[in-house]
């Protein structure tokens, strides 16, 4: 166990650092360990993608614009991000607003029972999710509400199943806050809603724009549950990740393609204002 | 009075979201009795349909899993140039519509126009509308998670008992199943029974790459679908609460998981 | 704003945090709670803030009784030990928040922000975020935050636990001139025997929740209500079966009258002073404190023989083993036990 032995393709790592770099390639080397990640990550990720790039581009970039502005596909495109954006704003208020139930209000009896139903959408799959949705709100609905074939069921489908991420990325971030900064707010002065709103809010943020991130993210390709639920009327009701399966079954595999990159860029842009955003924020999170 | 205001409004929001939805579907399942629902999902379609989804996921989430743990290891431990694109690509799952995962995987896999699916179909491997890619798909969809909940738990911990045990004699192989996994563990059992709820629950991608072949290649979730869209809907809503039966075990080991990773603490 | 607790009394769950606790603060002067950690000392400032609400007895404040209001009804200043910064706010922010939600004109919170950053210290670094500050900054940025809002009384709970010892050294004195300055009647939480001695006025001594002595330091420590008071409050040993201070013991080579004889058993030399353990023939052991230099030129080395004097030493032969102030508990036994 020498101290000066580097390990083998160490880079430049000084010191002491040493032992422990040579025995963790050692320890990835016992399957050969980086190279069969390198392996294991192209062939499942990196080269589908890559396929699917290129067939987008298949007939040239006019063909990719083309097939992105069709009226049917631009139309779906379209209520996908309006509508997710919608879902992100209710579901990051609505989900805080339950963090705060799950953390703060300890004694409110039924919390458990919140917290459970809060995960519920995570683990289920997406087409149960869609007809425990048509159950209640469909056409056999025991309240008489039917929204199958509307927009409405577009967005309730997607709220059900990204309400876990809104309210699970708030919830530990709640926990481990410091009540000092709320006890010296209100020594200061203020009342409770003055303090959550100037105090607490502030230092949740980062932790919201997480969740909606990833509540966006999971919205905008979502197709199980969105696809029971909304009827997938063209032009009304569907949304990308429908349309693009049919596009599959039509055999319009380029176009299809094509509608997945733009799907992607659309999401990747969302996604980089979001940290944006929570990098502006910064010097809340970087503390000593 | 705005404690209960906030009470109503938030516990409203999830009983109308989820609670009675949720409620629903077991009633409906259930109420023409135990035994017709059991017969519902004991057909072979039905149990062909389980044991294919459970099959491949078995083997989906082991990858992911061995995967995640060296994948999260090496960028715990290292400083490597494409470090951030290793995590990107880990990450890009959580990004693609599971539709648009099938599609990437027809592309390369597909023997009929796939980069290596013609290679692979000459040596009689077929990947689309075949077993292979359904468990790829599955190991697709859920590959961040191991890697996403094994990452900081590393991190935070650091190499300060490793390397307090290598100063005490221990081999690699010691300190890793002896110090390492140990330190992971909850982590790790949160991070693989999320991979199991993500594969046993995926549908879009399966559409996709699996045929859905009655009997053949027809998974779980695309037999429930298929029930539904065929109006049997008692089918429908059996499968339904199997598949709501797993999810709720599910949850349930998840929150045992996440209660006793944070007693760690 | 002189500040009157009674009778206070405060469980969480089954442990008797703090038990018929009452004192006075004087208006305008500095009392210091000190105590071991987990005593209560804490319990008892926050209930004065109104962080806590106590299970019996009686807050006042400037002769009213703010026993059941909540914190932001009672005009206090309070700062934390780990100083409770807003983070998300420049330090000027910070100092301006008490203003900001009182509504006042924006150019007079500007001049007293101003005015508060030039007390403490701070005037260049007000748009610097607390993160940005170091412990002892964050602390100064906390202290006028707290003063901004003119507080009937300012309350501090360790506010200098956190920090390295030669900036706790720093802000102790700087403390207390800020004190003179400024004047608010102020409660500080200690543990620190030390800080409370050189910072306050009078000190409350508080063990598991219960008052031992009440008094001005010199009071408490030549005068300490309980074996505790005296052992707690400064260094202490015993002679002869009675209780010493260890800096009042004389050492020498020769014999004396009355004096000691023992073996020099260990040299602990902190340079301004040296701490001699000794083996006495009668078996007890025992230690003097001296100056430096002092020492040095007996020179005396372990296992040497030497005589210890305790003639020009108190006597603490009457103090008792428990307070007075817990065996006939309530106001007047507080008062009994400053004497």
């Amino acid at each position: 166990m020498s101290l000066t032995i580097p390990g083998p393709g160490a880079d430049a790592a000084p010191g002491p650092q040493h032992i422990g770099h040579s025995s963790k390639l050692r320890v990835a080397g016992k399957v050969p360990g980086p190279a069969l990640a390198a392996t294991y990550l192209s062939l499942l990720v990196l080269l589908p993608v890559a396929a699917l790039f290129s067939k987008a581009f298949d007939g040239g970039s006019s063909a990719f614009w083309n097939a992105i502005t069709e009226p049917e596909t631009f139309s779906a495109l379209k209520l996908t991000l309006v509508s997710s954006l919608i879902v992100v704003v209710v579901n990051s208020a609505a989900g805080t607003m339950i963090a705060w139930l799950l953390v703060r209000d300890a004694r409110f009896a039924t919390n458990r029972v919140i917290g459970w139903l809060v995960d519920l959408p995570f683990a289920m799959p997406t087409v149960v999710a869609g007809i425990v949705l048509i159950s209640v709100y469909g056409a056999n609905s025991p309240f008489g509400i039917n929204v199958t074939y509307t927009r409405l069921a577009v967005v309730i489908a997607i709220a059900f199943v990204t309400l876990p991420f809104s309210v699970r990325s708030v919830q530990p971030v709640l926990a481990a806050l410091d009540t000092d900064t709320e006890e010296a707010a209100a020594s200061l002065g203020a009342s409770p809603w003055t303090t959550f709103w100037r105090i607490t809010l502030p230092a949740l943020a980062p932790a919201i724009l997480t969740g909606a991130g990833l509540a966006f993210a999971r919205a905008c390709g979502e197709y199980g549950s969105v696809s029971l639920f909304s009827g997938d009327l063209p032009f009304k009701t569907e949304v990308a990740s429908v349309r693009i399966f049919g596009l599959i079954e039509s055999d319009s595999v380029p176009a299809a393609a094509a509608v997945s990159l733009a799907l992607f860029a659309i999401s990747i842009v969302v996604l980089s204002i979001f940290g944006l955003l929570r990098r502006r924020l910064l010097p809340v999170e970087a503390d000593a | 009075m705005t404690k209960w205001v906030l009470r109503l409004l938030g516990a409203g929001y999830v009983t109308f979201l989820v609670g009675i939805p949720v409620g629903a579907v077991i009633w409906r399942a259930l109420s023409p009795g135990i035994a017709s629902a059991f017969d519902q999902i004991s057909t072979s379609a039905s149990l062909h349909a389980l044991g294919l989804t459970l099959e491949s996921a078995a083997i989906a989430v082991a990858f992911n899993t061995v995967f995640g743990v060296g994948v999260a290891l090496i960028l715990a431990r290292h400083r490597f140039p494409g470090a951030s694109i290793v995590e990107l690509l880990v990450d890009l799952p959580l990004s693609l519509s599971p539709i648009v995962i099938g599609l990437a995987l027809t592309l390369f896999y597909s023997s009929r126009e796939g980069w290596i699916g013609g290679w692979l179909n000459a040596r009689g491997i077929s990947v689309i509308f075949a077993f292979p890619g359904i468990v790829l798909a599955g190991a697709f969809v859920s590959l961040p998670y191991v890697v996403r909940e094994v990452l900081p738990v590393l991190q935070e911990i650091g190499t300060d008992s490793e390397r307090a045990a290598e100063t005490l004699g221990a081999g690699p192989f010691t300190v890793f199943f002896r110090i390492t996994l140990p330190a992971i563990r909850w982590g790790l059992a949160y991070g693989v029974l999320l991979t199991t709820a993500r594969i046993l629950g995926e549908y879009g991608a399966m559409s996709v790459v699996s045929g859905n072949v009655v009997g053949e290649t027809q998974t779980f979730t695309q037999f429930v679908s298929a029930d539904f869209t065929n109006y049997d809907s008692a089918g429908a809503y059996a499968g339904a609460l199997v598949l709501g039966m797993l999810s709720v075990l599910i949850l349930a080991a998840l929150s045992l998981t996440r209660r006793r990773g944070e007693k760690q603490q | 704003m002189s500040i009157e607790v009674e009778s206070l009394e405060k469980r969480f769950g089954s442990a008797h945090a703090v038990q018929g606790v009452s004192f006075e603060v004087p208006a305008g002067s500095l009392m210091a709670l000190l105590g071991p950690s987990g005593g209560g000392k804490s319990t008892v400032l926050r209930m004065i803030a109104g962080l806590e609400i106590p299970d019996a007895g009686t807050v006042r404040i400037d002769g009213g009784d703010v026993t059941k209001l909540p914190a932001r009804a009672r005009g206090i200043g309070f700062c934390f030990q780990h100083y409770a910064p807003f983070r998300h706010m420049t330090a000027w922010d910070n100092v301006a928040f008490g203003l900001k939600i009182r509504h006042r004109p924006k150019a007079e919170i500007a001049a007293r922000v101003d005015e508060l950053l030039e007390l403490v210290r701070l005037t260049g670094f007000a748009s610097r975020y607390p993160s940005q500050l170091s412990g002892g900054q964050r602390q100064r940025m906390a202290l006028a935050r707290a003063l901004a809002v003119e507080p009937r009384v300012l309350l501090l709970d360790e506010p200098f636990g956190a920090l390295d010892a030669q900036v706790r050294k720093e802000l102790r004195t700087w403390l207390r001139e800020l004190h003179e300055k400024v004047a608010v009647t102020t409660v500080l939480v200690t543990h620190d025997q030390e800080e409370a001695m050189e910072v306050a006025d009078r000190i409350a001594v508080i063990r598991e929740g219960r008052l031992e002595q009440v008094g001005t330091p010199a009071e408490c420590y030549n005068h300490p209500a309980s074996e505790f008071v005296l052992t707690f409050l400064g260094p202490a040993t015993r002679i002869g079966g009675t209780w010493v201070r260890p800096h009042d013991l004389a050492l020498t080579r020769e014999a004396r009258p009355g004096s000691r004889p023992g073996k020099l058993v260990r040299i602990v030399r902190l340079g301004f002073e040296t701490r001699v353990e000794l083996l006495l023939d009668d078996g007890a052991d025992t230690w003097v404190q001296l100056a430096g230099r002092a020492f040095d030129d007996l020179h005396l080395d372990i296992g040497d023989r030497a005589h210890v004097s305790a003639d020009r030493a108190r006597d603490f032969s009457a103090v008792p083993t428990a307070s007075h102030a817990l065996a006939s508990e309530g106001p007047n036994g507080a008062a009994e036990a400053s004497r």
